[in-house]
Formats: structure tokens, C-alpha cells, sequence
């Protein structure tokens, strides 16, 4: 049976930590089996979500690390089956897996059979970035059919109306897209992100987790003191492309202790 | 001619199935201030009468119509009547939705726009409204096209703009398009993405045919004067579409005028080196808007191909898409060496040298005049000029002296 994200959140917490990592990991970069090794490792890391991205030809919302990352693993013959393997690999180790995908392949798959395989493969729901609460009313009926979690996105740019709207058909949890900008690593954590997690919560949200732009140990401790998750990406799909699987595993670590309240939970 | 078609409800955000907003939660505050200060302008009769100034003494509106009757022994005996919008400024009917787009821009308080082109007409014309109106400029083009169209690259940066060559993914249309999006989300509070055709999230497909719909206003009441009665036919070459939306428009509701659009058919559908994106693609979600996609079985982008790089795009306007869904439009391809025929035909039978897209819309022409046979009036929307276009015309009718790359 697999965890959803909600208990994935709440057992990070139970377990001493202020905020749960959630980590990134495109499915079939470098190839396919190497993703599968990676994103394996990411949990064994102690990740307690990992976010398999479905690679996509047309990245809107990506920065250049994750968008060459999924160039390659498109070259390299990836398709969406090869996610669904990652994801069953991923739930075997006990830590919730979500695709994170551009809403275009899921169409194209079916959207009610891509809930279904999705759900068989151990997985815990969908991340859709190009995919607002307005134009996902076949994915919000698949979802409920199979038991899956909806994370929506919001922006420092929503209103409160959309905030609450969002709010409510998120499940899971909601994820604040901290910055106006595409995914990668920068030096500062954008100031808008913390007022944007109390105003989601206010609309409703009960867990929010913050992505784009969290890179280090440090950053990451700072989002932990407000937002239930840290959102992970370029940074690790950097070091795994530059290091390989043990390395992009050390950044984690390095992260997941950044999490902790305290020293002796560091070392998890 | 009296018979009337019932168009359902086509304002958007949905034509049909067809539309709607597939963007990041990011983009949607700035989506909503588009559509508002949009509504606004079009019920206000100061922003109609700054854009009928600007259409009529800096675009050269309206552009006028001419019977191409040697270019029309071709076509089985009907005629052949151009909408000229290669006359406008800047040299095609892209100028029609910047100004007007630029308009709104400075209405919104914003000082900067952005905007990606392929062939480079529409990024001429967005570095052209914003010289005009004094904005700042960025056009991103893929670095393919930037070869393929050098001289529009130093055109834009005459006028002023800052051209970005991308070098992402297949270098062309829709990697641009993907890197201005990227601009957009960064820079959004004082930004407006130009966009260029009848595609994107809406109110873009909406706005962009109602500032279009004007060639389609002019050629029906210049039609009709010169002939007494609305012609047979409408063509019109389809990329993202909005010529097309243009010059159809003011027609769809007559049932007696028959709407052809023409998608670039590349080197054959069957080959799949093409852009006919309704006659050879599916249903699916690419930049922003539900329409017809060029896709693989994973819902991956295919690469369009054309010998025209202003129709090489993998999608369409979402309201084609619904156009072909009720049967009011035909879309047919038109390979290049039949587009490339009707090139050098209107050359030497008429004196102008068209854009090479526009090329696709006069050879569909030519068909259509022969299965409709004698007396038949067939309108074209001759949508640009092909001085861009002279060097890739002259490599395929093998024109040039010397080699490429030879001499100074």
C-alpha cells in the first residue's frame, strides 16, 4: 500500500524534523536504469517524498539544469512506461513517489489510464505545473477514482481568491512556487516565499511546501522554519549529472540535516 | 448568399473543446490583466480611434485588393482577387495585432514587451510598434532561424530590439516560444508577451483575431463593391493562423462562401517533414492552449518542417481547431514544391513576389479555382511579401552565381 504525501509530511514531523524533504529526480536521466538506482537512493537518502519528473519536450516552467537533463533522457529513448518503473522502485522503499509532469503526456496517455497505472505502480499522486484548478476536471474525477493526491501550484502572483480556489482542490499538499521564475538553484531564498505559505494556509491549505530556488543545507533550513516541505531540484539533478548516484546522494543527506530541529537527529 | 450559418458561442476562453489556459498558476494573474484591460479597450472609443490613426497613416490601412487575372489562367477559369496585406508597413498583417497589442501595453502601464518569431515578420513588426511607442524590446528567435533569416536579425536590432538567438531543443519556433515564456514568468509585473498569432492561453486567441478581423471587414466590402456579390471562396495559409482568422472572420457566418485554409504539407504528410498541424496532427496541450498538436504516442512534441519558416510551428490556434471540428473551414496541406510553383508563377505573372507562406494559401488557390470551376471568385489573403524570403527562393530555383559562402 502506498504512502501519500499528507502522512509522508506528518511522519517527517513525528520524526523530529521541521519540514519533510521532497526531492526531484527526472525519470531516464542519465538512462533509465540509472534513474531508477538514483531516485532509490534519494529515498534511502531519507527523502520523504521523491517528485519523478515525466521528461517533456517543450519545459516551459524549467531552468536549464532540469530542461538539458530532460533533453537527455529523451535522446536517450525514455517513454512514459519507463516513469511508471521508477515510480514502483521508488514506492518499494516505503517513501511517497509523485510524477511531476507537464500535463500534455498525461493527456495523450489517457488521463484515466494514467491515474489507473499510476496508482498500480505504488505512486502517490500528480505535481502539474502547466495544469491550474480551472482545466483539470478529468484529472480532478481520475484522482478521485484512484486515490491520488492533486498538488497544484501557487505563485507569489495569486490573488487570494485563487489561493483559496487552489486550496481546496489541492490534496496532499499545495506547492508555492517561491520566486516569479523557472526551476534552478539561487543564492537567496526569495522573501516573498514565507508570505506566501502564510497566506495559502489562511486560504485553507493545510500543508504547503516550497520549490524553486532551495539549494543548500542552509536554505533549506530556513524554508523548514515555515513551510511543512522543502522542494529539492536542480541541485540534486546537477550533482548526479556532474557525480553520479553516491554524490547527488550526499547532497541530500546534507539537506535532510539541514531539516533537523536538532543535532542528534542530524545524522538520520 | 443569404443563408446563414449559426457560429456557437466563439468569444473563448473555449471555441468548442478547443482553448482555454494550460499555463503555470504564474502566469494567470497576468493572463487576467490582458483579458480586463482588453475589454476595456474594446468598448472604449479612444482606443479605436488611437489604432484607426495609427492603421491608417503609419500601416497604410486599408490595404487594397487586386485581381491577379494572368496568375489566374491557372485556375480553371475563375478569379483570383488579393487582399494586399503585404503592402502594410513592416510588410505583412503581423503590424495589424502589435500596434494594437502595444496600445494596450502602454494602457496597462507596462514598458517593456517580448515576443518570439520564426520567419521574423512578427518580430519585426513587435520591434517595430515598440520603437513607435517607446518600450523596451527583447525577441527571441531559435538560433536556426536566426541563420535562415539573417536580415531580419539585423533588422530588429536597427529598430532597436535585442534579439536572443536560442539554442535549446530543435532551435526554432517552438523553442522560443519556450524561452519567452521563461522571460515572462521572471518578469511579468513589467512585461506583456506580444504574442503574435491566434494561439496561446486565452484572451490571446481572442484578442489577437479581433485585432485581425479588420482584413476580413476590408476585403468583404472591397470584394463585393468590385464584383457585386461576396465571392465563392476564401483562402488563407495556416501556421498559427491569425491571416487566416483575419480574412475569415467577417465570412464564417455566410453559408455560400466556402473557407480553405492552407497548412504547410512540407515534403508530404506521409513523409511527416511537415506543419499541417489539423491535416496531420491530434488533439493535445502545447504552449498554453488545447488544440491540434504535432505529437508523438508519449504526448511529445514532434519537429515541424517547412519551407517556410513563418508556418514551420507544431500547433494551431485553437479556434481552426474548432473551425475544422464543425466542418465550417476546410484545412488542406500544400507541399512545398506546389507552394514554391505558385511563388514563381505569381512573380512573373504579376509582378509580386510573395511571402513564401503566402505562397501555400496561392497554390490552394489554384486548385480550388479549378474544382470550382469558371466565374468562380476566389478571394486570397496574400498575407506578407517575400523580400524575407528572396534568399531561400533563390536557392530553390537555383538563382545565385555563386556558391554560398563564396566571394567577400
Amino acid at each position: 500500500m502506498s504512502i501519500r504525501t499528507a502522512e509522508a509530511i506528518d511522519a517527517a514531523r513525528a520524526a523530529g524534523r521541521d519540514a519533510a524533504l521532497i526531492g526531484y529526480l527526472p525519470a531516464g536521466f542519465p538512462d533509465v536504469d540509472t534513474s531508477i538506482e538514483a531516485a532509490v537512493a534519494l529515498a534511502r537518502a531519507g527523502a520523504d517524498i521523491v517528485e519523478i519528473g515525466l521528461p517533456y519536450s517543450d519545459p516551459g516552467m524549467d531552468g536549464p539544469v532540469i530542461q538539458h537533463a530532460a533533453e537527455q533522457a529523451l535522446a536517450g529513448g525514455v517513454r512514459t512506461s519507463d516513469v511508471l518503473r521508477v515510480v514502483e522502485a521508488v514506492a518499494a522503499t516505503g517513501a511517497a513517489a509523485v510524477v511531476m509532469t507537464y500535463y500534455n503526456p498525461v493527456l495523450r496517455y489517457g488521463v484515466k489510464s494514467f491515474a489507473r497505472d499510476l496508482a498500480a505502480a505504488g505512486g502517490a499522486g500528480l505535481i502539474t505545473p502547466d495544469l491550474i484548478p480551472e482545466e483539470a476536471g478529468e484529472w480532478m474525477a481520475a484522482s478521485r477514482d484512484h486515490d491520488l493526491d492533486r498538488i497544484f501550484l501557487v505563485a507569489p502572483s495569486s490573488t487570494p481568491e485563487r489561493l483559496a480556489l487552489t486550496a481546496r482542490a489541492a490534496s496532499g499538499f499545495v506547492y508555492a512556487a517561491s520566486t516569479m521564475g523557472v526551476t534552478g538553484t539561487r543564492a537567496t531564498v526569495d522573501s516573498e516565499a514565507k508570505r506566501l505559505v502564510a497566506d495559502t494556509k489562511a486560504a485553507g491549505a493545510e500543508r504547503v511546501c516550497v520549490g524553486l530556488g532551495v539549494s543548500t543545507a542552509e536554505q533549506a533550513r530556513e524554508v523548514a522554519s515555515f513551510a511543512d516541505g522543502v522542494i529539492v531540484g536542480s541541485a540534486l539533478v546537477r550533482s548526479l549529472g556532474a557525480d553520479g548516484v553516491a554524490a547527488m546522494a550526499s547532497v541530500a543527506g546534507e539537506l535532510i540535516a539541514g531539516l533537523s530541529t536538532s543535532e542528534d537527529t542530524s545524522a538520520h | 448568399m443569404t443563408e446563414k450559418i449559426h457560429y456557437p458561442p466563439h468569444d473563448g476562453p473555449y471555441f468548442g473543446e478547443y482553448g482555454g489556459r494550460f499555463v503555470p498558476e504564474a502566469f494567470v494573474a497576468a493572463l487576467d490583466e490582458i483579458e480586463t484591460a482588453y475589454e476595456k479597450a474594446s468598448v472604449d472609443p479612444e482606443f479605436h480611434a488611437e489604432l484607426k490613426k495609427l492603421h491608417e497613416t503609419y500601416t497604410g490601412r486599408p490595404s487594397i485588393i487586386t485581381e491577379v487575372p494572368r496568375f489566374a489562367e491557372a485556375a480553371g477559369g475563375a478569379r483570383i482577387i488579393l487582399k494586399r496585406e503585404d503592402l502594410n508597413h513592416t510588410g505583412s498583417h503581423k503590424i495589424n495585432n502589435v500596434l494594437a497589442q502595444a496600445l494596450l501595453v502602454k494602457r496597462m502601464g507596462k514598458t517593456r514587451v517580448i515576443a518570439e518569431t520564426g520567419a521574423g515578420q512578427h518580430g519585426v513588426a513587435t520591434a517595430t510598434a515598440a520603437a513607435l511607442l517607446g518600450l523596451d524590446c527583447t525577441i527571441y528567435m531559435g538560433a536556426e532561424d536566426t541563420r535562415r533569416q539573417a536580415l531580419n536579425v539585423a533588422r530588429m536590432r536597427l529598430l532597436g530590439a535585442e534579439v536572443v538567438p536560442v539554442t535549446a531543443g530543435s532551435q526554432t519556433l517552438k523553442d522560443a516560444i519556450n524561452e519567452a515564456f521563461r522571460d515572462w514568468v521572471a518578469s511579468v509585473s513589467t512585461t506583456h508577451y506580444l504574442i503574435g498569432t491566434v494561439t496561446g492561453p486565452h484572451p490571446f486567441p481572442v484578442m489577437v483575431r479581433d485585432f485581425q478581423k479588420i482584413i476580413g471587414e476590408e476585403a468583404r466590402e472591397q470584394v463585393t463593391e468590385l464584383t457585386g456579390a461576396l465571392p465563392d471562396a476564401v483562402c488563407a495559409c495556416v501556421g498559427g493562423g491569425s491571416n487566416a482568422m483575419g480574412i475569415f472572420h467577417a465570412f464564417i457566418p455566410d453559408a455560400g462562401v466556402k473557407l480553405f485554409g492552407f497548412e504547410a504539407g512540407g515534403k508530404g504528410i506521409a513523409s511527416g517533414k511537415h506543419s499541417a498541424t489539423i491535416s496531420g496532427g491530434s488533439p493535445g496541450v502545447l504552449h498554453g492552449t488545447r488544440s491540434f498538436i504535432m505529437q508523438d504516442d508519449d504526448g511529445q512534441t514532434k519537429e515541424s518542417y517547412s519551407v517556410s519558416a513563418g508556418l514551420d510551428y507544431p500547433s494551431v490556434g485553437p479556434e481552426h481547431a474548432y473551425l475544422s471540428s464543425i466542418g465550417r473551414v476546410e484545412y488542406r496541406p500544400v507541399d512545398d514544391d506546389h507552394a514554391m510553383n505558385a511563388f514563381e508563377r505569381l512573380c512573373r505573372t504579376e509582378g509580386i513576389i510573395p511571402a513564401i507562406e503566402s505562397a501555400h494559401a496561392l497554390a490552394g488557390a489554384l486548385d480550388i479555382g479549378r474544382e470550382l470551376g469558371p466565374g468562380a471568385v476566389i478571394l486570397v489573403s496574400l498575407s506578407g511579401r517575400g523580400d524575407k524570403d528572396v534568399e531561400t527562393a533563390a536557392r530553390w530555383f537555383d538563382l545565385l552565381d555563386d556558391e554560398p559562402g563564396e566571394g567577400a
